[in-house]
């Protein structure tokens, strides 16, 4: 879609270039070429019957993904207004069929024209007073280059009317993706429920306004970068005031979204919101949407190329790894787990390809770091969603730490292994590493340590590894860390 | 709010149907142009053309939080501390901008102010019509609206009041028009709110005026008419039982003056909560009384 959105534009350059040709010198004709493609502007949706949908009408998300795609029909007993409804049975999460529904409506044709509408609204109910994961529009399973979301619909049991703003429908040319929704049963505990949904469309309501782009959140962030990394602009978003008077957030495509940089020789930004820090200084991106300047900023200084860590030379083959650019990683549940008492951010989620700082060594090849920050404990887990970890024929623990922060003589971060977690029988053993020990540090400020396993005394079974820890007890806030394996020596 | 709703008598369409209906009627009417006012002769304006302090011949202010009134909080409970600083009232591009502000000032939460022309522009009957882009927000209560001049003989709600447009800046396609007078007033005044279909008033500028004759008040919102009070309206609504002995008495023909504010806070609105965005402004365009 974007392909042909972009010839569109071309294609509108072009005619305007001709109009000009022909305004100034009559010597051209207008050539096929230039003709402006239009998509019909329909909005309905579904009102009794599907609406200029494809015949399948409801496309499901794949159901290897767990996607249910028995729930969905309509249903002729109940209706806000005429006859029917789109009638939707949200699975419990065991069900063999699939422990969650959702799809997407797909317009039958090429797609609509949707510059004329300011929203995408329709009427539901729910069985019960659950939330509905996702709703939006933009996305056919093919092409979502305009996607737009609402997360956490709050249903009553009775019907109200619901408004999902459009960002910026000059872009909805073309649009394929009618609607899209996701539900399961977070909100209720586990029980399934039903939702109804009736007179969708995409409507021109005129009384949306307060519009407030944001990155970020709509927060001014400050961050330290390197050359050579990239920082990914998240928490895309766009707040309306509704003419209820309530605030609505809803999540947007970054397409909708232009990027600027002020310092395109410090940093600059990939089509995909992708923050690239090219050279030293520092520089401030910002975003808006046609005029309307987003809330949040990125301002990020660049004091030079990443302080890489020293490159691990040991043998894979000898080499048990949690967390490394230099080998295959084992599958783990977490980076952080986020536990209650625990103040530690950074380390979210399990892809050690997507973490805290995704800098560069100095060939180009990627090197990501994790940064903790906040600490007091964080484990690294390897658990519950993935196998236990056996390590039982390593000797050592590697780990790089840098810490980020002045080391005072009673700093310490402890590293505990412990095994067989959420198996029942566990064992547990820890090393410390001292102030001393912290600031044995190379050029670019790397502690690297190398624990023999032994040291962990009370870690009996290293066949079973379950959680790696670090422990400040908040005498050390903010570190980065890399290599992050075992191995045998 | 549900006070307000529970008046509305009519909806527009409903209203565009009487109107025809009035007409058909009031044309066999000996008094009807007693009772319709077509006021188009103007007789005061201030266009706002000159940046900064208002006109100080046609606009004086009320300052502080009603204590010095004996009304605290204005006698609704109102959270801001009104001031005639430029950071809460001032002409700017050719418009006023009333703002109001959360910041601590003279132990209030808020500022913000309050336009008045008593004892500058004091006038009886006369179409008074203002043209205004609105602030948004929960808690933000503005108004554009009309005091007798006499509260000072004959204390609220005696002296009457003609509210021209009222507004709460969590309801930003509403606008409601309003008289109070004995029996009829506070929870209890004459009211109806007009809604705007595809609009917002918190987006671009609406007029909202009324036409004020001997035996009418007629409120209007744009080009819409949407309610008509009349002293048998009036009669009609006034709460007679525990009400005062006048109850229902039409108090308007005796000069009213001009008062423009943002209150903050307070009975109606609520006070404002974290989705409420400080500063807000209310812009007039202009001002206009015809006779």
């Amino acid at each position: 879609m974007m392909k042909t959105i972009k010839s569109i534009k071309l294609k509108s350059i072009c005619i305007l270039g001709l109009v000009l040709i022909l305004a100034y010198g009559c010597e051209r004709d207008l050539t096929d070429d230039a003709v402006l493609a239009t998509f019909p502007t329909e909005g309905d949706i579904f009102t009794d019957a599907p609406v200029g949908l494809t015949d399948q009408f409801f496309r499901s998300f794949d159901p290897a993904a767990g996607a249910n795609v028995n729930g969905f029909g309509v249903d002729d007993g109940v209706a806000y207004e005429g006859t029917s409804s789109i009638r939707i049975d949200v699975p419990v999460p065991n069900d063999p069929e699939g422990g969650f529904i959702g799809g997407v409506f797909e317009d039958r044709g090429d797609g609509r024209d949707l510059t004329g509408y300011d929203a995408l609204t329709f009427w539901a109910k729910g069985s019960t007073t659950a939330l509905i994961g996702t709703v939006g529009f933009g996305d056919n399973l093919e092409e979502n280059d305009y996607v737009v979301t609402l997360n956490d619909l709050q249903l009553s049991t009775d019907w109200r009317k619901y408004i999902i703003p459009m960002p910026d429908p000059s872009k909805l040319t073309q649009e394929k993706g009618m609607f899209l929704f996701s539900a399961g049963t977070n909100s209720t505990g586990g029980m399934g429920f039903t939702f109804w949904i009736d007179e969708l469309r995409f409507e021109n309501l005129g009384t949306i306004g307060q519009e407030r782009p944001q990155i970020f959140n709509g927060e001014d962030i400050v961050q330290e970068a390197f050359i050579g990394s990239s920082i990914a602009i998240s928490d895309i978003g766009y707040k309306v005031n509704l003419p209820s008077g309530t605030n609505q957030t809803v999540n947007a495509s970054s397409n909708y979204f232009s990027f600027i940089t002020s310092d395109p020789a410090v940093a600059i930004i990939s089509e995909e919101g992708v923050v690239n820090i090219v050279g030293e200084g520092t520089a401030t991106i910002t975003a808006r949407i046609g005029d309307l300047p987003a809330e949040g900023s990125l301002e990020v200084t660049a004091s030079g190329p990443f302080p890489n860590a020293p490159v691990p030379m040991r043998d894979a083959a000898n080499v048990v790894s949690l967390f490394s650019d230099a080998y295959s990683n084992v599958s783990v549940r977490h980076y952080n787990g986020f536990f209650g008492g625990s103040t530690t951010q950074g380390g979210a989620g399990s892809d050690p390809n997507n973490v805290d700082i995704q800098a560069q060594f100095s060939d180009g090849t990627p090197d990501n770091i994790i940064n903790y920050t906040s600490l007091n404990f964080v484990s690294i887990g390897t658990y519950e969603t993935v196998p236990l970890v056996n390590i039982s024929a390593m000797t050592h623990l590697h780990v790089d730490i840098n810490v980020r922060e002045t080391v005072d003589p009673s700093d310490f971060i402890r590293l505990s292994l412990e095994s067989g977690t959420g198996i029942g029988s566990t064992s547990f053993g820890s090393f410390i590493v001292n102030s001393t020990a912290l600031n044995n540090i190379d050029a670019n400020g790397w502690v690297s340590l190398d624990v023999p396993l032994s040291s962990f005394s009370g870690f009996s079974d290293p066949a079973n590894l379950g959680q790696l820890f670090f422990v400040s007890d908040n005498t050390i806030a903010d570190i980065w860390v890399d290599n992050v394996y075992f191995y045998n020596e | 709010m549900k006070n307000i709703k529970s008046n509305t008598l009519f909806r527009v369409k409903c209203l565009v149907a009487l109107m025809i209906f009035t007409t058909m009627f009031t044309n066999c009417d000996p008094d009807e142009t007693q009772e319709v006012a077509k006021l188009n002769n103007l007789v005061m304006q201030d266009e706002f053309d000159v940046d900064g302090v208002p006109n100080p011949s046609m606009w004086t202010y009320d300052i502080g939080d009603g204590t010095a009134e004996g009304i605290p909080g204005w006698g609704n409970n109102e959270l801001q501390y009104y001031t005639a600083r430029p950071e809460n009232v001032n002409v700017e591009n050719g418009v006023l901008v009333i703002t109001a502000r959360e910041e601590s000032f003279e132990g209030a939460s808020y500022t913000s102010a309050r336009l008045t022309t008593q004892n500058l522009f004091e006038r009886q009957y006369g179409r008074f019509e203002a043209r205004i882009k609105l602030p948004w927000g929960k808690g933000l209560w503005p108004a554009f609206w009309l005091l007798g001049n006499d509260c000072d003989q004959n204390p609220w709600p005696q002296c009457g009041e003609i509210d021209i447009m009222e507004y709460l800046g969590d309801s930003p396609t509403i606008v409601f028009g309003s008289a109070h007078g004995p029996g009829y007033n506070a929870g209890d005044a004459i009211t109806k709110e007009y809604e705007l279909e595809n609009d917002r008033f918190d987006t671009g500028f609406h007029v909202f005026g009324i036409e004020w004759s001997p035996n009418r008040i007629n409120y209007y919102v744009d080009d819409v008419l949407y309610q008509s009070i009349t002293p048998s309206v009036v009669e009609e609504e006034a709460v007679v039982d525990g009400g005062p002995e006048n109850a229902g008495e039409w108090v308007f023909n005796r000069p009213f003056y001009i008062i423009m504010n943002i209150a903050v806070g307070g009975n109606l609105p609520g006070a404002p909560n974290a989705e409420t965005v400080f500063p807000q402004r209310m812009l007039v365009d202009y001002v206009r009384v015809y006779n």
